[in-house]
């Protein structure tokens, strides 16, 4: 395995053939790497069920068959007869592949508690590290989250979670509190999810100084379901002003191996064959996208939107953020998004007449039987209605939990005086994101690329010059384990295969009254154009794939196009689908508020952007 | 995509059902391999570990946390009432004593020198477990549960609310297509579990919880209904632990739609009889459906076929009745006419693997595989 101090680390240069797998809770993806004229492509793909659960109860034999597939396709022989994935000795032969990476997600991925002492640190901390490693996180227990000891103690023993992250404490500080909450942990017995045979993990990461009362306390409990395996890393918080999530992020990714993968039938197989550990599938994309805003300099957000659920994830000034919206998704959690957002603010992206009982139960209707796919022009705009505010209220969450630390004291100036901040303000900002990333299925599959930029704009809000793309064939998560082993590869085929660049998005800050100047343009380069937008407008310029341009745009008094309000811009952008989306709408996205007003406005903007031309309507007018 | 469609539910005429019955922790099983046990019999039963209530004593005698333990007037592992003085402060020259009471009943389980806490655990929680099915033990889990096998009537729904229960069937529409409203539930209908047929309305339900019946069964439901019914919108399907004084089983979907005309049937056919019936469901990997049990006698219901079974290997083929279960077409039961093998482009503009459906009046529609159900019967 990778631990093993006598396989030799990979060298990039031997590295020309690359099979990667994304083991999914329901499909088992395999894409092939090859370097073709000294550039990395991708360049097969292959796909087989996965196979966690009975009758199979081995994953190896998903990915044996989704590689079989890619064998197929590529005339590569792959597989060996004893069923293995074939190594090449020198990169001369032509049967096998140098490497093999994988990443996985099914089994239901990595579900953890963590507990901190302050809710709006440690507690924040540790769970910005649990989910920066890929895990769901099922609770957050903190000595102040307004809950009674025996109700958080409660709420421990209904949990089963696959290992506990505990925090607290700055080094040298109190450590009575994270003493108090492991005493709190320990008695609950929470019971893992993998059988009563089974050690819970727990990942102490709080004040150095606690160390050995917190030995004590997960060692002494007599439990007959066998104790706990207490790891000790260094402390994620070890000042206020300072966060150091590294350690027990790798922590976690080891935990999850040696734990919760072995648990996992067919992963001690799969964990030999691979010559890079297994990753859980959102770390991986966690991991791709931190790469390319390093290498680029650039800040980028990243949405993967799902049946059930929605993940966020952005890199701003270098500083990674991931959110998991556990029931914000397109198919079983379609009706808690319309339940969460109400009807009425689904309702107000439709331009279509439509009736909220039929469509309630048309949300219900695809809730029990989540693998419908929408047939009637109607029933895509609602779909893609709902995906909006999916969308919305996933970005939402993830901006109020990606902020500065909390807690770190400021020094103030009587300058400060009128612009005081309170800690923690979000470090999510639209004016600097400069790449914004789609994918999951409502996303990637509409049948329009302008229909997914569309949706982005709407959700995302972002503010002046941002490029739109989607994951062509959801490929970020091999690209996040190739990542860690051979960067250049990753780097290339994200460029030129993994990202389809939708577009350009244009959209000024501020707001104004409908039909008053907002911001005039002038473009030239890959297209020629020129005009001017009134408030509450949106223009498409149409700008083919591959093609750029120079933008310029002079916004009106009181607009921002990123170099403060009323300040020209200029700037060169690339092309896609969507071309170049002028968007004069303001921001925030503020829609009208009379109804008839606001149909009118969103008929204006299906009408500029094309995303509905030549929709047809269903047969009986449903 | 081998099943580019979504398999239909279960409507079994004769089935030999287990149920596994199993404690969440270790505990005792009552019986034996080979019992008979009526649904309602205990088969196995345990004690969890009781709350824990924690006791900040460091503050209350307002003491170092070292001290608490000299301080304490009972014994780890000594029982405890609420109310009765646990530990008592020194004092200032043996006066101005602060003696504190517990504030649980229990047992004194721990005092922490490093923090100052005491732990005091409550009694034990008794946790049972129900047969649930009327049966034959077949095996014993030994300290976990067992698995009880009896031949049954069994039918699936789609969605349900509420949990296990069990109740004589009566039927109260006289249709599969019937709208089941409130006139039809009357006052015997206490602890039954009542047999619809198409929607089921608000109204009705409220009088079925009224007269104090144990399960409703019917084809559709509003949604608008249902969140009436629950006092909210219910977000996600994970559903079985309501306590709104009954279970409500939905068979074909939301909306005005009636009882497929075979599920109607037998369960119409089985009136009198006894069913145990679960709401619970779970819409995620792993998925569970509610359902309806009803033990069969030997040689009931033997010679009726199971198309469930003719089915099973269940590839779409000309003639396969098929029904629809998404907009514009939802609800609707046709015959595939035609099967076409390239994707075609729908209306939503997106391409997709289609079939032909002829509708008993003759009118023909292109659907996706993805939007329809197999039909039994």
């Amino acid at each position: 395995m990778h631990a093993d101090p006598d396989v030799p680390a990979l060298d990039p240069d031997r590295i020309k053939v690359i099979v990667a797998t994304d083991c999914g809770s329901t499909t088992t993806k395999a894409i092939m790497i090859e370097e073709v004229d000294g550039v990395y492509r991708q360049t097969f793909r292959g796909e087989a069920p996965t196979t966690v659960e009975e009758p199979f109860a081995d994953v190896t034999v998903g990915v044996v068959n989704s590689v079989t597939e890619l064998q197929e396709l590529s005339g590569r022989r792959l597989i060996a007869d004893d069923g293995t994935i074939i190594r090449r000795a020198s990169i001369d032969e032509k049967d096998g592949c140098d490497i093999y990476i994988s990443t996985s997600s099914a089994g239901g991925g990595l579900q953890m508690m963590v507990a901190g002492v302050v809710r709006e640190m440690t507690a924040a901390s540790a769970k910005r590290a649990a989910l920066g490693a890929g895990a769901i996180v099922m609770d957050v227990i903190a000595s102040n989250d307004k809950r009674r000891p025996h109700e958080q103690i409660q709420r421990i023993r209904e949990l089963r979670p696959d290992m506990v992250l505990l925090s607290g404490g700055t080094d040298g500080g109190n450590s009575t509190q994270v003493v108090q909450l492991a005493e709190l942990v320990a008695p609950a017995k929470p019971r893992p999810r993998f059988g009563s045979a089974y050690q819970l993990p727990i990942i102490f990461a709080g004040n150095a100084a606690a160390q050995d009362e917190i030995e004590r306390v997960f060692t002494t409990q007599d439990d007959a379901t066998g104790g706990f395996d207490l790891s000790v890393v260094e402390n994620l918080r070890p000042t206020l002003e300072q966060e150091n999530l590294g350690p027990a992020r790798d922590c976690i990714h080891d935990v999850f191996l040696e734990h919760v993968m072995a648990h996992a039938p067919g992963y001690d197989k799969l964990i030999e064959w691979t010559d890079a550990p297994i990753m859980p599938t959102p770390g991986a994309v966690g991991d791709i996208l931190q790469t390319i805003a390093r290498t680029q300099g650039i800040n980028a957000v990243g949405v993967d939107i799902g049946g059930a659920t929605t993940d966020v994830f952005s890199v701003f000034d270098g500083t990674f953020n991931r959110t998991v919206s556990a029931n914000l998704g397109m198919s079983y959690s379609i009706s808690n998004v319309c339940a969460e957002a109400g009807m009425d603010d689904v309702l107000r992206w439709v331009h279509l007449d439509m009736e909220e009982r039929e469509l309630r139960n048309r949300v219900k209707n695809k809730m029990i039987r989540p693998t419908t796919i929408p047939q009637s022009g109607e029933a895509l705009v609602f779909e893609q209605a709902v995906a909006r505010e999916a969308l919305r209220l996933a970005y939402q969450q993830h901006k109020e939990f990606a902020t500065t630390l909390k807690g770190v004291q400021q020094q103030r100036t009587v300058g400060d005086v009128f612009s005081q901040e309170v800690g923690g303000s979000s470090i999510v900002d639209g004016m600097t994101l400069d790449l914004l990333v789609a994918s999951g299925g409502v996303l990637s599959h509409a049948p329009r690329m302008q229909q997914t930029a569309m949706m982005l704009i709407d959700a995302f809000e972002p503010e002046g010059f941002t490029t739109l793309a989607k994951d062509s064939i959801f490929m970020m998560p091999h690209l996040g384990v190739l990542s860690s082993v051979h960067e250049k590869a990753a780097m290339e085929v994200f460029e030129r295969d993994c990202l389809v660049i939708l577009g350009t998005c244009v959209a000024a800050k501020g707001q104004g009254k409908l039909g008053k100047p907002c911001f005039s343009y002038k473009i030239t380069g890959g297209t020629t154009a020129d005009g001017a937008l009134a408030f509450g407008d949106l223009a498409m310029v149409p700008l083919a794939m591959g093609a750029t341009a120079d933008v310029e745009v002079t916004p009106a008094r009181g607009f921002d196009l990123g170099n403060g309000p009323g300040k020209s811009v200029t700037r060169n952008v690339r092309g896609g689908a969507a071309g170049i989306i002028l968007d004069a709408r303001g921001r925030a996205l503020q829609l009208p508020e009379d109804p008839m007003e606001r149909r009118r406005a969103v008929t204006r903007v299906v009408e500029a952007s094309g995303m509905y031309d030549d929709l047809e309507l269903a047969p009986n007018g449903a | 995509m081998a099943k580019a469609y979504t398999p239909g539910l279960k409507v079994s005429a004769r089935t030999t059902h287990r149920t596994r019955r199993l404690l969440p922790i270790p505990g005792e099983v009552k019986v034996a391999v080979g019992d008979v046990v009526k649904a309602n019999d205990v088969v196995a039963e345990t004690f969890m570990d009781g709350d824990i209530t924690p006791m900040n004593m460091a503050n209350r005698l307002s003491c170092s946390a070292g001290d608490v333990a000299g301080l304490m007037l009972k014994e780890i592992g000594e029982p405890v009432k609420a109310g009765e003085p646990i530990a008592r402060s020194k004092g200032i020259f043996g006066a101005f004593k602060t003696e504190v009471t517990s504030d649980a009943d229990g047992t004194l389980e721990q005092v922490s020198s490093v923090t100052g806490q005491v732990m005091i655990r409550g009694a034990a929680i008794p946790v049972q477990v129900r047969a649930y099915l009327s049966g034959t033990v077949v095996e014993v889990l030994p300290k976990e549960g067992c698995i009880i096998e009896n031949d049954v009537m069994f039918v699936q729904g789609i969605f349900g609310i509420g949990g296990e229960t069990e109740g004589v069937i009566q039927v109260a529409c006289s249709d599969h297509g019937e709208t089941l409203d409130a006139d039809a539930i009357t006052a015997d209908m206490k602890g039954a579990v009542i047999l619809g047929g198409a929607r089921m309305t608000a109204a009705a339900l409220r009088k079925a919880i009224e007269v104090g019946a144990a399960a409703v069964v019917s084809g559709g439901l509003d949604d608008q209904d249902l969140k009436q019914l629950l006092g909210r919108d219910l977000g996600v399907a994970i559903t079985g632990s309501e306590t709104i004084g009954i279970t409500v089983i939905v068979t074909e979907g939301f909306g005005d739609i009636a009882m497929a005309a075979r599920t109607w049937r037998l369960l119409a056919e089985r009136a009198g009889r006894v069913a145990s019936v679960n709401g619970a469901t779970q819409i995620r990997a792993g998925v569970m459906r509610p359902e309806i049990l009803v033990p069969l006698e030997a040689g009931e219901n033997e010679n009726e076929i199971d198309p469930t079974l003719a089915r099973e290997a269940g590839l779409l083929e000309l003639g396969t009745t098929v029904r629809v279960i998404r907009d514009p077409y939802f609800g609707l039961l046709g015959e595939v006419s035609a099967l076409p093998a390239e994707p075609a482009v729908l209306g939503s503009g997106s391409r997709a693997r289609v079939l032909e459906v002829r509708f008993p009046g003759g009118d023909t529609a292109v659907v996706p595989r993805a939007n329809v159900e197999l039909i039994e019967g």
